[in-house]
């Protein structure tokens, strides 16, 4: 079995990006307003070919400032939560772990709430839900490292104890939000949604992405060796405490702009990894690619549905849950590699 | 070309785990470490390896004080060998043996043609080239702690320290792993081992390190170490030592089987 993954990884990451491809085109057509597939392609076209315009304004605008953004969000929240979790299962030596195993999502929660209470509107909810994020795992590492015992244990347990009074503050504030359109607007952030995407969006959540999930994809084969612990990754060469800090800070960047844009999504970061791990084995270096496609197009897909199985949006948050946890249970019950 | 231990002390807070150890060991060499569990067989270790710093003494490669190496530039001249554990993640045996390679790599980069010629050519010089695509939590004890010899081997440094490498084995499989690790010395690899087994350490080491209270209590030849005195001292129980087969065995056994004999 290990075999056939060993060879075939390659063909498996070009199937995957044709099928995200293909995703990515096929979700631009879809929706209420009919843009056909043809008419995407003219005004993509429109400033490279000069292509004539057969389409009408409704339709560019929609899809330029509506469609594409959100379609690129939720391919990169997905890649990059999905990357979060496989990074952090690796550095933790924990297949248990989730993106936001050191607080990030219960912090972006907590600044995106407060945002909310003092009526700041939406760019300045995501500026606040990203930096409380960031506040937060930092207090997590900061904390953590001074545990007594192994650190890696330390930093879990602190990243739980954080969060936990973290999502207090959360709770106070919802107490105290006005119930007629504070205490809503905060519910439905928390439910995770990727409705109302501006261009304004992915453009602030591009960047940190990147940073991010670039060092990922270089460092993913030395991720293989802090897999063994610290002691065992030194007598191999490697400074393990220097990269796990690497590492950490960049799936916590990935993962603060993405729940800073996108809401609490959950068990993608927990699902995909390990799908992937099915799929081509545990070595990151082909673990990683794939995950990052896989949780795209996962993603995409779930918000596909989210946006058109009914005429009033379902949060994405809800339906990764009702998708994930089954699927999960499925993965783990089927015969063949443990976990 | 030989690793020395000069005078190495630590200890943890207020309490001396090692005190003032000094040995050498040369490249051909099997030396064994014997010592009652919790004696600082592995802080020793640690302590070789760069893990931990020594609060007194040093360790020299070839001369050179391992603290003013790189952990990159350790990796190639000192490996570990763990004990075969259950990692976390089910990886290939040939992944396992790849990841030995890391040390020679670019930050960036993963194992090229190269290394995986240099991966496979160690396994065959174990015998266990056919295990490369299993994984490696589905092979036995033995096998894994063949892998792991292996993946040392990848990492091309010449000293190699095990710890307690037959233990967890069955009977056959610690003769296996013990034979392919003597072949090593004669290969010219520096093989420093900690076991709980006497005899074993008789039959197969070139000297013997007798570890007792954090401090040296015999150290040389096995003739000269695995004796009644020495072995009753190191584990505080009564032992007779009775040599076989022109004292090329010596097998090591509770002293009141002289009582009942007599």
């Amino acid at each position: 079995m290990l075999q056939r993954k060993k060879h075939s990884y390659r063909v498996i990451l070009a199937i995957l990006s044709v099928l995200l491809l293909a995703a990515v085109a096929c979700s631009a057509a879809l929706g209420r307003y009919p843009i056909s597939l043809r008419e995407i392609f003219g005004i993509l076209g429109e400033k490279l070919f000069g292509t004539e315009p057969f389409w009408t304004a409704t339709q560019k605008s929609l899809l330029l400032q509506h469609r594409l953004p959100r379609i690129l969000l939720a391919c990169l929240v997905g890649c990059c939560l999905s990357a979060a979790g496989a990074s952090y299962q690796g550095v933790f030596q924990n297949p248990m772990a989730a993106p936001d195993i050191l607080g990030a999502s219960s912090g972006a929660a907590l600044g995106a709430a407060l945002a909310i209470l003092l009526g700041l509107g939406s760019t300045l909810t995501v500026v606040f839900a990203f930096a409380a994020s960031l506040l937060t795992v930092f207090v997590v590492i900061f904390v953590g490292n001074r545990v007594k015992g192994k650190r890696v244990v330390g930093l879990i347990l602190t990243g739980i104890m954080v969060s936990s009074l973290v999502s207090s503050g959360t709770s106070f504030i919802k107490l105290i939000a006005d119930p007629q359109d504070q205490l809503p607007a905060i519910t439905y952030w928390l439910m995770g949604s990727l409705n109302g995407t501006q261009p304004e969006d992915v453009k602030f959540a591009v960047i940190p992405m990147l940073i991010g999930l670039i060092p990922l994809l270089l460092l993913r084969w030395r991720l293989n060796i802090l897999t063994f612990g610290d002691e065992e990754a030194k007598t191999m060469g490697i400074n393990a405490k220097r990269l796990r800090t690497v590492v950490i800070i960049c799936s916590t960047l990935v993962t603060a702009a993405s729940v800073s844009v996108s809401g609490m999504i959950g068990w993608i970061g927990l699902v995909i990894p390990h799908l992937a791990r099915r799929l081509v084995g545990n070595n990151y270096k082909a673990l990683m690619p794939a995950t990052m496609l896989m949780g795209a197009l996962f993603l995409l897909i779930v918000d596909d549905i989210s946006r058109t199985l009914f005429t009033t949006e379902i949060p994405i948050g809800i339906l990764t849950s009702l998708i994930g946890a089954p699927f999960f249970i499925y993965l783990i019950s089927r015969d063949g590699e443990q976990l | 070309m030989s690793m020395i231990v000069e005078n190495l002390s630590f200890s943890y807070g207020t309490a001396d785990v090692l005190k003032s150890v000094s040995f050498r060991a040369e490249y051909g060499e099997f030396l064994s470490v014997l010592g009652p569990n919790g004696v600082g067989k592995s802080t020793l270790f640690r302590c070789m390896l760069g893990i931990l710093m020594p609060s007194q003494g040093h360790t020299l490669i070839d001369d050179r004080d391992i603290s003013e190496m790189t952990a990159a530039e350790l990796s190639k001249n000192i490996a570990y060998i763990p004990q075969s554990h259950n990692p976390v993640f089910n990886y290939s045996v040939l992944d396992i043996v790849l990841m030995g390679t890391t040390a020679q790599l670019g930050k960036f980069s993963s194992p090229g043609k190269e290394q995986r010629r240099q991966a496979i050519e160690v396994l065959e010089c174990l015998n266990i080239a056919d295990l490369q695509n299993r994984g490696y939590r589905s092979i036995s004890g033995g096998e894994r702690q063949l892998v792991l010899i292996a993946r040392a081997m990848a990492q091309q440094a010449k000293i190699l320290i095990m710890d307690e490498p037959s233990s967890s084995l069955d009977f056959g499989n610690r003769i296996r792993v013990m034979d392919t690790i003597k072949g090593l010395t004669e290969q010219g690899y520096c093989v420093i081992q900690s076991t709980h087994d006497p005899d074993q350490a008789y039959q197969y080491s070139d000297k013997i390190l007798a570890m007792y209270g954090g401090a040296v209590l015999a150290w040389g030849k096995p003739e000269e170490t695995v004796c009644d005195t020495v072995i009753s001292k190191l584990y505080g129980v009564d032992v007779e030592v009775c040599s076989l087969r022109n004292d090329r065995i010596r097998v090591c056994i509770p002293a009141k089987n002289k009582i009942i004999k007599e």
